[in-house]
Order: structure tokens, then sequence, then C-alpha cells
């Protein structure tokens, strides 16, 4: 067997039991692997209704085919599935670094972890080798710290460590998972889903060879990819990074800035990615195979918060800066440091910042109920303070650690209007009021608001739609792209790498063939991509979200934008989000309540799944 | 006989290493046709983020794991100062291993033997470096290093004397 290693490794918490089955090669063909194959494992090893954070939600981690080969950012990524208690539908998040690699040259393409220890511990995989190990010496220790001292308890530098800090032992909704330091696997929660089950990390060492199906042609293939890497595709990456975007979204109003009171941050200079870069990145480095490299080490040199070193992306920088009205970068790195010491996802944690705040300037919040933080925007100190509370779940930090949708519920006086989120999940930096290609696509994404469910943005902030007007056809775009970004992240490949795959879908059709030997059309992967799709729906519909969950955040639809400028005025209505909905689920061959119908199932080869969508057809 | 000044071995820029490993899967590719770091003759290693730095054999003159060895398995090429491990010889008791100073010759995980860069001398080039996208390796003598380095150096101070 080529790409696949075939097998399955199950980890029952309950019994501290582990076994390893066949991989279903059936599945794999059908969801490739990533999410799409972590998805449909999951669904099969979880109850409907499962509360997340119970020892019932199994936790998946699942590898692309790709991964342990030398091609560029395919050999390094992998993907945890659960159910996700931020939104309470199906969570995913994907990382790249060294850990994805190493899992695979262990044997295996997934890893099932179902119950809960009776006392912390962590996962040791050396090759066939699997024991359960004590771990109350690593709590409390931050994922890096982890990542070192089971380095050094084992005795091998190679092993690799995927782990969680303080927030995911105390069950933060917006806990992440990290490997290498500074890579995240941030979105949806899923920290907390480890913490519940009092997994602090998972450490692996795999020794096997990995060979591919055609070699021959695939070293051309890769050979072929090192040249395009080096070319326009991916120079962004390679120069200012993704945190060049600050001044871009910025100058087309797009950058919501203030939890969402304003498209555009006055002091956006100061925080760009030009003097990022100029002042603070002394490195870029690049995870396993990665032929770009893109990831921008970032050390603050002088000042109070002097030797902060940690790795900054726009997104983050973003909702640590503009987001919280906070001008300085330094702060923002020891913010963003912040973050990974306590295993935070640091755009989730932003707008929870930046959320507080705007209650507290609206005297929602108290200084006293924040514990004597003036959380002014603009406030840096208030800023670190807040991320510290919430850290460590520690006086208003508890509440904030549940992130913006249950934090505005429980405060009630209004706030849920000023929670920013989708689905419960924390909004990212593009202001959905005057994109409104990527409101759809943020609105529909399974897993809540995201950018990196469908890219819709590319759309609206290239100008190649009227990106304030919502009409017809935009459905059609964002489904096409989220079936790409689905195949992207089941694969798992870098989407910072998407635009070297010049033939899209044909690209990834050899790329597949090439490594597994088996094979597939590009349009039999279009397919696929679809299916995955499709599949985080229906989990979705199995515990109990539907259309009126694909909405946007309260500001989107009701708060015009207020800044002098191009996009002055500008939100979505209900009607223009009905008639984007209505045309995104026509186009996906789903009903208007959102549902898959049962001949789509059938025609995409999901017939097997057919009783989530029973007695849900009526139009 | 190659004189050490003459002799070539493959140096990394760690201001260009990344630390992606992809001259480790381009060596294990090379010489044993699969995809294993462990089985590579080069190896990345990363601290703290910003040091990055792939090492592999420098070729030394007067050889710690020669030295080492106590069954005699181990010489050096005097046409190339190529580390030569004879097979038959080797019993990997790690000697050799204990003696080099980089960690750059390793005990085979299969084959139980030690083992170590040569270059690719039936491929004319070391393939890591034909293969390192951020081309921060290259097959350099002793001298062609220290030249490097004085630049670098001068280059420094000029620009420091410009600043002023």
């Amino acid at each position: 067997m080529f790409g696949y290693a075939g097998r399955v490794l199950y980890v029952d918490l309950n019994t501290g039991k582990t076994h390893t089955e066949a991989l279903n090669m059936d599945y794999a063909k059908k969801y490739i692997g990533g999410i799409g194959l972590g998805m449909r494992l999951w669904l099969d090893n979880s109850k409907q209704g499962v509360v997340p954070l119970s020892p019932e939600n199994t936790l998946v981690l699942a590898l692309g085919p790709m991964s342990g080969t030398m091609f560029p950012t395919a050999g390094n990524g992998h993907a945890f599935v659960a159910k996700s208690p931020a939104t309470f539908g199906v969570g995913e998040a994907v990382a790249h670094g060294t850990f994805g690699a190493e899992m695979k040259r262990a044997g295996y393409d997934a890893i099932i972890i179902i119950g809960k220890s009776e006392k912390p511990v962590y996962l040791w995989i050396d090759d066939d080798s699997v024991q359960l190990l004590e771990a109350e010496h690593l709590m409390g220790k931050s994922p890096s710290e982890t990542e070192d001292a089971i380095k050094d308890e084992l005795g091998d530098y190679y092993v690799r460590v995927a782990s969680i800090g303080l927030a995911g032992e105390k069950l933060s909704r917006i806990a992440c998972i990290i490997n290498e330091k500074t890579r995240a696997a941030g979105r949806t929660g899923l920290g907390a889903v480890m913490g519940s089950k009092n997994l602090k990390a998972i450490a692996v060492r795999g020794t096997r060879d990995i060979t591919v199906a055609k070699p021959e042609e695939f070293m051309d293939m890769v050979k072929e990819f090192h040249e395009r890497m080096k070319g326009p595709a991916t120079q962004k990456y390679r120069t200012l990074g993704t945190v060049e975007n600050v001044l871009v979204h910025n100058a087309l109003f797009c950058m919501p800035t203030r939890n969402y009171r304003q498209a555009h941050f006055e002091e956006a200079g100061k925080v760009s990615g030009e003097v990022l870069n100029e002042k603070y990145v002394p490195k870029i480095i690049g995870c396993s195979s990665c032929a770009m490299r893109c990831e921008h080490v970032v050390v603050v040199p002088e000042g109070p918060y002097k030797g902060t070193l940690t790795r900054m992306e726009y997104e983050t920088l973003w909702a640590l800066g503009p987001y919280c009205g906070i001008d300085r970068l330094d702060a923002i790195i020891k913010g963003m440091d912040l973050c990974n010491y306590y295993g935070i996802d640091a755009i989730s944690a932003g707008v929870v910042v930046g959320f507080t705040m705007d209650c507290y300037e609206n005297g929602i919040l108290t200084r006293s109920d924040l514990g004597g933080i003036d959380a002014h925007f603009g406030n840096s100190e208030a800023l670190l303070q807040l991320l510290e509370k919430i850290g460590q779940r520690e006086g208003i930090g508890d509440l904030l650690a549940e992130g913006v949708r249950i934090a505005g519920q429980k405060i009630d006086k209004g706030a849920e209007k000023l929670a920013q989120h989708i689905k419960g999940l924390e909004v990212t930096g593009y202001d959905l009021r005057c994109l409104k290609t990527a409101a759809l696509g943020f609105a529909v994404s399974f897993r809540g608001a995201d950018h990196n469910r469908h890219g819709a943005y590319a759309y609206d902030v290239k100008g190649k739609v009227d990106r304030l007007k919502a009409e017809k056809g935009r459905g059609k775009m964002v489904r096409d792209l989220e079936d790409v970004y689905s195949l992207i992240d089941s694969f798992i490949v870098c989407k910072f790498s998407r635009g070297t795959y010049y033939k899209e879908l044909a690209d990834m059709a050899k790329l597949y063939n090439l490594v597994t030997g088996i094979e597939m059309t590009p349009e039999e992967l279009k397919i696929a991509g679809e299916r995955i799709n499709t599949l985080g729906r229906l989990i979705n519909i199995r515990e109990g979200l539907g259309r009126k969950d694909d909405t946007l955040p309260w500001k989107v639809m009701n708060e015009p934008i207020p800044d002098e400028g191009p996009v002055k005025g500008a939100f979505v209505t209900q009607e223009e989000l009905d008639l984007l909905l209505d045309d995104y689920y026509e186009s996906r061959g789903w009903t208007l309540e959102g549902v898959p119908k049962t001949e789509k199932l059938k025609e995409i080869g999901m017939s097997e799944l057919e009783s989530i969508v029973k007695g849900k057809q009526e139009e | 006989m190659v004189k050490i000044h003459e002799r070539k071995f493959v140096s990394v820029d760690p201001d260009k290493c990344v630390g992606c490993q992809t001259c480790e899967y381009a060596c294990s590719w090379t010489k044993e046709k699969a995809f294993n770091p462990m089985k590579s003759r080069i190896r990345v290693i990363r601290v703290n983020q910003v040091a990055n730095m792939a090492v592999t054999c420098r070729l030394c003159e007067d050889p710690a794991c020669v030295s080492a060895c106590p069954r005699d398995a181990i010489k050096q090429s005097p046409e190339t100062g190529i580390i030569e491990v004879d097979k038959d010889k080797c019993n990997g008791c790690g000697w050799c291993i204990e003696a080099c100073d980089y960690g750059a010759i390793m005990l085979h995980p299969e084959t139980k033997v030690v083992y170590v860069c040569d270059l690719c001398k039936d491929k004319g080039e070391p393939q890591c470096i034909k293969w390192c996208p951020e081309e921060a390796l290259t097959l350099v003598t002793s001298d062609v290093l220290a030249q490097k380095a004085r630049i670098g150096a001068v280059r420094k101070l000029l620009q420091d004397t410009q600043k002023k």
C-alpha cells in the first residue's frame, strides 16, 4: 500500500487499552484523509447529541495520504476532528509542522481517542508500541514547555509532540492544540476536548520508510513544484507573509476594527506587515518538506517585552491588534506569546478581548467586573491582563474563556449583540459588511465563522465581483471554493501553496495518483470535495444545526460601516442573506432549509448516511 | 592524495537554512529509495525556532571516527577524503559515533552498521545541495569557507562605517 499507512489506532482512555484496525479503504477513497476521513471516522465513533466536553465525545486525529512524503507542504499536516465545544457542531482544525510526517512513519492514518482517563496522561506512540504515560508533572505547563519536557524524559529530540496548555486543561472553549512550539490546530476549541479527556499531549516517533506508488514521476512532480514555489504564486508568503493583509484590508475598509465598530484602523501603519518585518522578524522558517517557507518568527528587540519570541500571521495580529484598537506591535507579539503559552486560539482570544472592551465602553461590564482592568479599546496593558485571566480562567476570565457567544448570553444586558461570532465561533479578519461573497461563505461554513473553509473573500478583495452586492451566482462561487478547500484540508496540503496547483484539481488528482497508485480523475476528486463538505453539513444536521444557524454576527446585519470611504453605510440585510442562502442551497442540491436531498446523497455516493436527513426533506 | 585544502564537503549557511528537512528527504530517497529522515546522512536541527542548521560529515583531517574504530572498519579515502565504512568489519559498537563532534556518523536502523555522507559520489554531486529550496547548502573547501567568513566580516565593517 502506498500513501496510506493502512492502519487506524484506537485508544480507549477509560480502560487504557489500545488496538489497531485496518483502514477502511472505501472511506479513504471517498473522503481522502485529513478532515474528510477524520469526520467520517468521527461519525462512526460518536452518538447523536453527544456533549462536547464529555468522555463520549470521540477525538479523531487524521493524516492525509501524502503525509511523510517529500511533496512540498503535503508531507507535514495533521487534522483534529471532534464535536466542537464552541459550535456544538462539527469541530475540525488542521496544523502543519513536523507532527504529521512523524505519525505517518509510525504507521497510522488516524488515531481515534475515546473515553476519559482517570488521571492526566499523555499518549506515547513509538512505532508499534503505544503507551499512556503519567502526565501529572506536566499539568499547567505550556505546550512549548510540555514538548521540551516530553522530549527530555523520553530522551529523544526527534519525538514530535502535539499538546494543550492550561486553557485546554481547564476546558476553555477557545483552547487549541499546538505542535512544534508555535503551530496550532487553533479553531473550534478542540484543545478543551483533549483536556476533557485528561489527555495532556500526544507524542509520536516513527521510523518506517515512506514510499510512493510511482516514484520517478513523483520526484519529477516534486521538482516541478519546487520551481513553482519560487514563483509568483507564493511570493506573498515568502516575503512579507500574510501580515501583508493589514494595509491591504485597511485600504479596502474591510478590516474589522474595535469589535466591528469600524472597518478601518487609523493606526494601521503602526502595526503593518511592513513594520513587523522590518523591526521584528529575524528569521522565516519552514515546516517539514516545505519548499516555500512562510513562518515569520518574531522577536521583540527592546522594551518591556524584550526577548519575546513567537510566530505572527495576519489573523492573529489583526485580532490582538486592530480588533482591540491596539497599535503597539510589541504588545501584540506579547499577546500572541501568551495565547501560545496558555494554548488558546489567538483569533478567538483577540475577538473575546475586543468584545470585552466593547462591553466595558458600553457600561455592560464595569471595572470591578473586570477585576480592576481599565479595558478601553487601545489599552495594550488591558489586552495582556485579560489574556492572562482568560488563559488561567481567573475572575472574569472564567466566563470569557467560554467564547463570546456563551459569555454574551451569560452577561446579557445587550452583550449578545456585541458578540461577533457565527455558530459560536469567533469571527476572523474580514469585515463581512462589505465582502458579501465572503459573508455567504462565512454564514454556511460548517465550522462557524471562518475564512479557511472557502476563501471566498478572494472574489471580493480582488475586485472580481461587486463586493457590496448580494446576487445570484455567489452560491456557486462559494460552493466550488468550499469543495476545493475541503480537499486541501483532506489531502492535507498547505493552503498557502494552493496557487502552485496551476491546474487545480488536475494537479491534485495527479499527485494523489502518483502517491497512492489509486486512479482518481479530477472530476472524481471534485465530487470527493463535495462529499466532504456535505459530510460536515450532515454532522451539523445530526447535531441539530440548520438554516437558522447559517447566519451572520449581529453587527454585520445591524450596524452599517460608519467610516468615511468607499464602503460607508454597507451592511448585510436579512433579505440579502436569504437570497444568498437560497442561491447557495440550490447550487448544492439542498432543500431551502439547507438539508442535502436524498437524491443528492445518492448522486455523490453517500446514501449510507441517508438516515440523517430522513424526515427533514419537506420544503 | 588530496590535501585538506582541496577537500570539499557539504556546508550549510545557517542564515539561509529554514529547517524544512528537504535535504533529509532527498538524501534518504537517493540512498535508500525511501522517505525516512532516520536514514538520512544529513540531519536538520532546530533549536528555539530561530536557529536551524543541517549537519553532515565535514571530512576532517585525521578524523576522530577513524581513530576511534577498534576494528579498523573506517577509513578515509586518500583520493577524496570521504569516510568509508567496511560493512563486514563494522559491528555497530558506536565508538565512532561518540568520537564525532558533529553527530555526522550514525548507526543505520536496519543494517546496524554505521553510515555517513559520501557526497553522493555515484551521482556526481550531493543530492541535498541539488534539492535544497533555499540554496543553503554548498560544496566547499575550508579555504572557501574562510574566505567567505572574511568577506562577510569586512562587509559588515563597511556597513557599520557607512552607518556612522
